[in-house]
């Protein structure tokens, strides 16, 4: 049973003092300044004034914004799908893998999950670009198809004209998949490995094939862990910075880059902190249907 | 379980051995692992344009490692990698002892707190990082080598120590109180008891801590961009200014440094603790005591 903390106070404040003090002063304080800002106004270069205003945020609902928000939370969404059609196997497999390798396969999904996030962007750049790795592959096998043609009675095909893989909305979407992964697997792997075996193999047992099964038995008992990697993956891919700006083109800006613009080049700091906060108020709604949700299927049963 | 069988045909629930699952983690492995293996022998090919290989070289490396602010921005990176994970785990046991072994008023308040930094997004973070050291608290300008760093650091310690406590504190929940009665009764005192009973069990999940906090500290760009001056460029600062002129194998030698260092630490960490769930944070089920 935990103790009260009158028991024993010097020890309580002692333990509870230091990080509480770190956590006010260098990120509550910082976070509040921000929200006063988003408040403010400009005046001059560098003034600002706290007047009260909603300007800020009426700037932020502008289409031209709105469109920006609806397109991150579009371009997060997809990401967070494609991690789950692509993790949830990977889940199941290491789930019922043997323990040695079970402990591999995490290792695997684990490591680049350590990995430098910047490194793993350059990787993808030099996969995807005009000159990259994918377009070399293809030409490679166009140039080797072009020899062919003629020989098989097909008209000869001109030259390769390399994909246009990066700096587009595609390689924004690839790249979020590529980072957010191990988020998305992890988990999914840790509901799946509480599951009830037996039920798994009585549904097998009585007759329904391994996809019956896997819908109307693992998904339904697996949704809290598959709710929770939807939230994991969904809330960095929504405030991602650095993957649309390396691997995005000029449309594909999403709301992080809007508010880095304001803040370091347009230095227009209370309308960037009316977005960071915009931005803040969406992260807490994703967390806040994904707590409802939860609540909601525990009452019933 | 039947399931154990080494021979074919595969169990029920052995979908490791079915074909269209392990073509599917060949593909996943593919993804993400061709890319980065790409990248790490690529460091290696002797041709500037880093396309078709040329033969071997190490010049990349040579040529990485003489470059002066790259191997700054690398040291940069490590000592506040270092520090803050040092201070990230005093915090972070604290926070996690705390929150364990009391009850308080306003505790959902501060465990929400708590949980604050780790559910922000980043940009929110650094714009506000940057709002404090540029209004608030001005980190001075030109203090000597590692002071310098100050304002990162303390960055880095607010977003990492709430990971070290969830980990500390996961690890805590499989502590059996009747051991801390036990040490009491045999005459422990306060200090005593978290020395030689609560710390050693913590110890684990310490270990796993450092890991990530390191690591976070290592890996974050978004938040030091924001704080960073001219003279505190840390490696993904640095890598990111070389990454928007070109692609070149000087970073693609350094970049393979760093990998080979964290694919060390992993490994070092997992010898260390013995189970590689749970350097995950993840390992709940699998770390009991």
């Amino acid at each position: 049973m935990e103790q009260s903390w009158k028991q024993a106070k010097s020890v309580f404040a002692g333990a509870m003092g230091p990080p509480l003090f770190w956590l006010v002063l260098f990120f509550l304080v910082p976070l509040g300044i921000v929200w006063v800002y988003s408040f403010g106004q400009n005046v001059g270069l560098t003034e600002i004034s706290f007047t009260g205003t909603f300007s800020n945020y009426a700037r932020a609902i502008e289409p031209l914004y709105l469109k920006i928000f609806a397109k991150s939370a579009w371009i997060a969404g997809l990401t967070t799908l494609l991690c789950l059609i692509l993790g949830f196997p990977v889940a199941l497999a290491m789930t019922f893998a043997p323990s040695r390798l079970k402990a591999w396969l995490l290792l695997l999904v684990m490591l680049p999950f350590w990995t430098n996030l910047l490194i793993r962007t350059y990787a993808l750049i030099a996969v995807l670009r005009t000159e990259g790795y994918i377009n070399l592959s293809l030409g490679w096998l166009w140039q080797h198809f072009a020899g062919v043609a003629p020989l098989v009675g097909l008209e000869p095909v001109g030259a390769f004209t390399p994909l246009e893989l990066l700096h587009n909305n595609f390689a924004v979407v690839v790249g979020l998949v590529y980072v957010h992964l191990p988020f998305m697997v992890l988990p999914l792997y840790s509901a799946l490995d509480r599951l009830d075996r037996s039920l798994l193999e009585a549904s097998l047992d009585l007759g329904a094939g391994h996809i019956r099964t896997l819908l109307v038995i693992v998904v339904p008992l697996a949704l809290p862990g598959i709710a929770s990697g939807v939230l994991i993956t969904f809330i960095p891919a929504l405030g991602s910075y650095l993957t649309p700006d390396l691997l995005g083109g000029p449309d594909s800006q999403m709301i992080a880059n809007v508010i880095e613009r304001q803040f370091k080049r347009a230095n227009d700091w209370p309308f960037g902190a009316a977005m960071s906060f915009m931005l803040l108020y969406m992260t807490f709604i994703a967390i806040a249907v994904q707590a409802m949700l939860s609540r909601g299927r525990r009452r019933p049963a | 379980m039947s399931a154990r069988s080494r021979r074919p045909p595969p169990g029920p629930l052995e979908y490791l051995r079915r074909w269209p699952l392990q073509a599917w983690l060949v593909m996943v492995g593919v993804f993400l692992y061709a890319p980065l293996i790409t990248l790490m022998a690529f460091s290696f090919n002797d041709s500037k344009r880093n396309i078709v290989w040329q033969g071997f070289t190490l010049k990349y490396y040579e040529k990485a490692l003489n470059n002066a602010s790259l191997v700054e921005a690398f040291g940069n990176s490590l000592t506040i990698a270092a520090v803050s994970t040092v201070l990230s785990l005093i915090l972070g046991a604290l926070a996690a002892l705390a929150l364990w072994r009391f009850r308080f008023p306003g505790k959902p308040v501060v465990d929400g707190a708590m949980a604050l930094p780790i559910v922000v997004p980043e940009i929110c973070m650094g714009v506000a990082m940057l709002v404090f050291f540029a209004r608030v608290m001005p980190w001075p300008q030109d203090l000597p080598w590692p002071f310098n760093l100050g304002a990162i650091i303390i960055a880095h310690v607010s977003f990492c120590f709430p990971f070290v406590a969830v980990v500390v504190r996961a690890r805590m929940a499989s502590f059996n109180r009747e051991m801390e009665e036990a040490a009491r009764d045999l005459g422990a005192g306060e200090w005593r008891m978290i020395r030689d009973v609560i710390i050693p069990h913590m110890a684990p999940s310490l270990v796993a801590g450092a890991l990530l906090a390191f690591t976070l500290s290592l890996d974050d760009f978004v938040i030091t961009f924001f704080t960073s001056g001219p003279d505190t460029v840390t490696f993904p600062v640095k890598v990111y200014s070389m990454v928007r002129f070109s692609v070149t194998p000087e970073v693609n030698a350094a970049s393979t440094i760093l990998i080979v260092m964290t694919v060390i630490l992993t490994a070092l960490a997992l010898r260390l603790q013995g189970d590689p769930a749970a350097v995950s944070g993840h390992g709940g089920g699998n770390t009991k005591a």
